[in-house]
């Protein structure tokens, strides 16, 4: 904490989510028993939920590749000339990964929200907006992230490959140079046929 | 920096692939173009005869020029433009009979003019170089006919009752049928070293009488029968005392001639065919003799008048071939010729200055004493002395004569006096144009404006709601007539102040009578003009010619208190060696700031790329014997010029010996012309090309105020290629000796054409080619790394196109994208001309379908936008040319990517799209030049052309791109964004409401 804080209140609504501070449990309530309270029934449940939640996690981290199928064909299409229709094609194949990736930022997010303090020893981990849903303890989504990103990854790519190949990346001395003015001379000569 | 490029390409090909002719519609004609007619110098003009009942004069013009001109407002009822090569020797008014059919017969035989209206034949039957013109000068039934003949050394002319007009021409007499056309009879003077001084027709005989001087001492007379061109007398008489210069007809058969002292008057008198001499010495005449005398022509009966000096004197001879002197006159005086009036009586008119105004006078030829006519007009002074008269009687309601009379000044404008005003004036020096330059417009603050421009709010509305109407189809013809007009004559367009887009500027313009002229750009109205001190006939400078104009000062940093100026350049005579004369003029005002008479002469005028303090641009002055004199003479031009001493070189072209020099300077001027501003050249290098087989014949460098945007130029693939933009880069063109000649004067073998691209600093030839079978005359224009000339091919009977473009091969390996994303590359740094250069060149011919008179290209402020050529036709108008047609790397099958930089199929010949010329319908006769000015807005150019008329209008070679057109409509864009505003805030308090509705449920 920084020395010009003396105190604070958190006015944020921890019900629904383990508190994250070192406060104590209201008399009664025993985070531990909740944790503890599972039956078999309801393990066996759980399992078969995780299980449901890996698959939908990789199904949802797959996602991207139709989407990527989807962009190169439609590139294919759009030809390589400068033209309203092959532009729109590349800016929307470099839009959809982008956004998609904005999500990590938005699961960053949503991560420090919930886990500022708990996660702060913990191992490097991230997290995203989509994978949300399929969150577990008992689930591993790194794979499916890794994959994720990776898929989007190649569609940003084959967008930046779009773009070089319409021209609109300076990748060509002519970028750079199209624009210098001519070099001044230093000698100066007039004259011409006498008047 | 790459998008921006690559939006700007995007631009350019969007619209340049959408639209590539430029052309516009009938209604916007008018719009941003002016055309303007004039006539030139008046050398004759001949009133038409109160007979026919028009007001009308009849004038002939030393730009070849003849014109009929409304006598009540001085506008041009009907013109003809003749070529350089059909000068008017006069032109006379034949009342009855010159036959119709015959001439429209000759019209069609003769095709050697397609350019006359109906009722214009050409008579050329009979006999060698004399061509009459014949004109009808009403319309074509109406029987008064206009004759006007040419190629004559001294002419004279004669109308009969039967019609025979008789003609002296090129040392032959002649009698043509005013009918036909047929020679009735010849005489030939040609043969007997005569040099003729004047044919004279006694009025009412069958007797011609043909004066003149065999040999400096002399005197002969003929006498000849009008009817059958026999021969009567032929009688000659020597006087011991020579003659000199002309004679002056007071009789029919006495003429007064001066000897060749100038000191003594001659009465000769062939009475009976006796030739006479009788002496008079000037001085018993007048007392104090002033010189040597000169008689001033005229033709009245009885009256002469010679000039010493500055004075005037007029002479009365009696019928006993007594002289006496009637007037002495300190003041400029002309006289007019006689004008018959009833009675067989002659009236004559005398204009003299003085002051402020002129004295015209008018009186009968045996009366002197006498004024039918006595008038005092307020004159400019800026109109100089007056050259010529011209008058003409009418008949006043009260049975009186009145006369009017048209004067030509020394400004070549003519005027035309009535009743003691002028009635009209016209300012036909703009018919002859040397050189013209721009300036900007003042900058707009209270009480600079000239013009009152500023319109109420409801006007404003009034003329966006016609719009409005006009753009929703909803106006009535009215409405559309009214939105023409007010398009017309946007009183914005001719304010006196720069505008935002750069499109009004003031055009200075220098004509051949030493005359500066600032024109506005906006209508072409006439800002100022100004007759030059320096360039008037003085003690000093007897034959002033005016050369050239540059701009001296051009302020920026004192935009808003600092007028700018141009400084004049002229000389004292036709020889090189004759003085020059400089002149310096404000720009917004028209003074002459200051004049100067040099005393060395003026070869040349190198404007130095450097400008002092005040922002007075230096300029280099050659004279002809090759030392260089600094302007302006301040010890701060020194400076700034010594530092940049040893980078300064010149180059001369001697065209008649075929020799280009290049020179350096070498330090300060010793010996008798020592000066703080006079500095020593020495020669460098020289071009000598061999006499038999090369001539020059022309030469262009880049205009030296042209911006080049870039160096570099992306072809297809993304490749680069860099231009070789020196400004030190000299066009030459020769031909073969042989072939200098005209057009087809000899075959395609002995003929060729060699064209040079040179390095003015040290003379290094950097291109050459050769063109078999080719003549001149050549037309060029150079910009950025290009030329393009204009030719004539002898093999294939057409005229061709070339361009050449030179690109540098030293920096194509600049391609590491790297070095250049850091900016660690040479491109832009300073280079020597002294490095070795390693060019290539590409050309590329065309077949052009039109001879041309004059190239000239487009420039604009920063030199993005794509350029077009303009050419001046041979019909004197102005067709633009994009130059993408002119582009070496076109192929007949170019590629993909070539096809999308915008490469052309190649052709063999340029295309003439009827819709690209710039002047549309109108013609810019005798057209000499076309100037071009980039506009503050980048996508538009100001063009110029000038020749007997004047032709202004705006270019966008790529349309305008940057933008909105003139007859954009704010109105509806407003009404629209209010509409929009006003659609949220109810959309938005409906949708409240709803929400609270729906909340309450």
């Amino acid at each position: 904490m920084g020395a010009g804080r003396r105190w604070a209140v958190d006015f944020s609504d921890n019900s629904t989510a383990p508190s994250s501070r070192d406060i104590p449990d209201p008399p009664g309530f025993t985070r531990a028993s909740v944790d503890q309270d599972d039956s078999a029934v309801s393990r066996q449940k759980k399992d078969a939920e995780a299980n449901w939640k890996a698959q939908k996690a990789w199904e949802v981290a797959q996602a991207p590749f139709k989407n990527l199928l989807m962009m190169g064909f439609m590139m294919w299409m759009a030809g390589s000339t400068v033209h309203l229709f092959s532009i729109g094609i590349t800016f929307s194949a470099l839009w959809q990964p982008i956004s998609a990736l904005q999500g990590v930022g938005k699961g960053k997010l949503s991560y420090d929200f919930y886990f500022s303090n708990a996660v702060d020893s913990s191992k490097f981990h991230f997290d995203f907006a989509v994978f949300e849903p399929y969150k577990d303890n008992k689930v591993d989504l790194l794979g499916p992230k890794l994959l994720f990103i990776a898929l989007n990854l190649g569609g940003l790519a084959l967008g930046v490959w779009k773009l070089n190949t319409l021209g609109l990346l300076p990748t060509h001395a002519s970028d750079w140079v199209s624009s210098l003015s001519p070099a001044q001379e230093v000698e100066y000569s007039g004259g011409g046929i006498p008047l | 920096m790459a998008i921006r490029s690559f939006l700007i390409f995007f631009i350019f090909f969007f619209f340049s692939s959408l639209n590539p002719i430029l052309s516009l519609y009938e209604d916007q004609v008018g719009l941003v173009d002016w055309h303007q007619q004039y006539l030139g110098k008046v050398k004759q003009a001949v009133f038409h005869t109160h007979k026919t009942g028009r007001k009308r004069v009849v004038v002939s013009t030393e730009e070849n020029v003849v014109a009929s001109l409304d006598l009540r407002q001085g506008e041009i009822f009907w013109r003809h433009v003749l070529g350089s090569n059909d000068v008017i020797d006069g032109i006379d008014i034949a009342l009855g009979k010159c036959h119709y059919p015959f001439i429209r017969r000759k019209y069609f035989e003769s095709m050697e003019s397609s350019r006359w209206a109906d009722g214009v034949g050409i008579f050329s039957s009979g006999f060698k170089a004399l061509k009459i013109i014949v004109i009808s000068a009403e319309s074509v039934f109406n029987g008064s006919w206009l004759l006007m003949f040419s190629d004559g050394l001294i002419t004279n002319l004669k109308i009969e009752k039967d019609n025979i007009v008789i003609i002296f021409s090129n040392g032959r007499l002649n009698a043509v049928s005013c009918i036909d056309g047929e020679v009735l009879w010849e005489k030939d003077f040609e043969g007997e070293s005569l040099e003729v001084q004047h044919v004279i027709q006694p009025t009412g005989s069958n007797l011609i009488y043909v004066v003149g001087f065999a040999s400096s001492s002399l005197f002969e007379m003929y006498q000849i029968n009008a009817l059958n061109g026999e021969l009567l007398k032929h009688e000659s008489a020597a006087f011991s005392g020579g003659f000199l210069g002309e004679v002056s007809p007071v009789f029919s058969e006495t003429v007064v001639a001066l000897d060749s002292t100038g000191l003594i008057l001659l009465t000769i008198s062939f009475q009976n065919g006796k030739i006479s001499f009788q002496q008079m010495p000037i001085s018993n005449l007048v007392k104090d003799s002033f010189g040597p005398a000169k008689i001033i022509p005229s033709s009245i009966t009885g009256i002469f008048a010679i000039k010493m000096n500055a004075v005037t004197i007029v002479i009365r001879v009696t019928n006993e071939n007594k002289l006496e002197v009637v007037e002495k006159t300190n003041h400029e005086t002309s006289i007019s010729d006689a004008l018959s009036i009833s009675e067989g009586q002659q009236a004559f008119a005398l204009v003299q200055h003085a002051g402020h105004e002129i004295h015209l006078r008018v009186k009968l030829a045996h009366n002197w004493d006498d004024n039918l006519l006595k008038e005092s007009v307020k004159m400019d002074q800026h109109r100089g002395l007056v050259h010529k008269i011209y008058i003409n009687n009418y008949i006043r309601t009260d049975k009186s004569y009145g006369f009017r009379a048209l004067i030509v000044m020394e400004d070549h404008s003519l005027l035309l006096l009535q009743q003691g005003e002028i009635v009209w004036s016209r300012e036909d020096s703009l018919a002859s144009i040397i050189d013209v330059t721009t300036s900007e417009l003042p900058v707009e603050r209270d009480g600079v404006s000239v013009a009152k421009v500023e319109h109420n709010l409801f006007e404003w509305l009034k003329g966006h709601m016609l719009k409005l109407k006009g753009t929703l189809m909803l106006a009535s013809p009215q409405d559309i007539a009214a939105i023409q007009s007010m398009r017309l004559k946007n009183s914005e367009k001719s304010k006196m102040t720069r505008d935002h887009n750069g499109f009004r500027k003031l055009l200075i313009v220098l004509t051949r009578a030493g005359k500066l002229f600032a024109l506005h750009t906006g209508d072409g109205h006439i800002v100022w003009s100004h007759l030059l001190q320096s360039l008037q006939k003085s003690k000093v400078c007897q034959h002033p010619i005016g050369l050239n104009l540059y701009k001296w000062q051009v302020p920026h940093h004192h935009a808003m208190d600092e007028n700018p100026s141009v400084l004049v350049i002229g000389k004292c005579g036709p020889s090189s060696g004759a003085p020059g004369a400089l002149s310096f003029v404000d720009t917004y005002t028209g003074k002459e700031l200051s004049s100067l008479s040099l005393v060395h002469s003026v070869a040349q005028v190198i404007p130095l790329p450097y400008t002092d303090s005040t922002e007075q641009r230096l300029h280099l002055l050659i004279d002809a014997d090759k030392y260089a004199h600094l302007y302006p003479k301040t010890p701060e031009a020194i400076s700034i010029f010594e530092r940049e001493f040893s980078n300064i070189y010149w180059y001369s072209v001697e065209d008649d010996s075929g020799i280009i020099k290049g020179h350096a300077l070498r330090g300060k001027c010793t010996g008798e012309v020592a000066d703080e501003v006079c500095f020593d050249t020495r020669e460098l290098w020289s071009i000598v090309f061999p006499s038999e087989s090369e001539k020059i014949i022309a030469t262009v460098i880049r205009k030296q105020n042209e911006v080049v945007h870039t160096q570099a130029k992306v072809i297809a693939d993304q490749e680069v290629i860099y231009k070789y933009i020196s400004r030190n880069l000299l066009f030459v063109a020769t031909v073969a000796l042989k072939g200098s000649g005209e057009i087809g004067s000899v075959t395609p073998e002995e003929s060729w054409l060699v064209a040079y691209l040179i390095d003015t600093v040290t003379g290094r030839i950097l291109h050459r080619v050769t063109h078999h079978g080719s003549q001149g005359p050549v037309h060029a224009v150079f910009s950025e790394n290009w030329v393009v000339y204009h030719y004539f091919n002898l093999k294939a009977h057409r005229y061709e196109m070339s361009v050449i473009e030179i690109y540098d091969q030293s920096r194509a390996d600049n391609k590491d994208v790297w070095k250049l994303v850091l900016g660690k590359h040479n491109l832009t740094s300073p280079i020597s001309l002294y490095s070795r250069p390693d060019v290539i060149t590409k050309s590329q011919s065309y077949f052009f379908t039109h001879s041309v008179k004059a190239i000239a290209v487009t420039s604009t402020t920063k030199g993005i936008t794509s350029k077009q050529l303009l050419i001046g036709t041979i019909g004197d108008q102005v067709l633009a040319l994009d130059k993408r047609f002119l582009d070496p790397r076109r192929t007949v099958n170019p590629t993909q990517a070539e096809k999308e930089e915008g490469i052309i199929p190649l052709t063999d010949s340029l295309p003439i799209i009827p819709q690209s010329y710039v002047t549309h319908a109108l013609r810019v006769e005798g057209l000499r030049g076309i100037i071009t000015v980039p506009a503050k807005l980048e996508s538009t150019t100001l063009v110029f052309a000038h020749g007997v008329d004047l032709f202004f209008t705006q270019l966008a070679p790529s349309r305008t791109y940057d933008s909105l057109t003139d007859d954009f409509n704010y109105a509806l864009l407003l009404i629209t964004i209010v509409a929009l505003v006003a659609a949220i805030f109810v959309t938005w308090t409906l949708s409240e409401r709803k929400e609270l509705q729906e909340n309450w449920r």
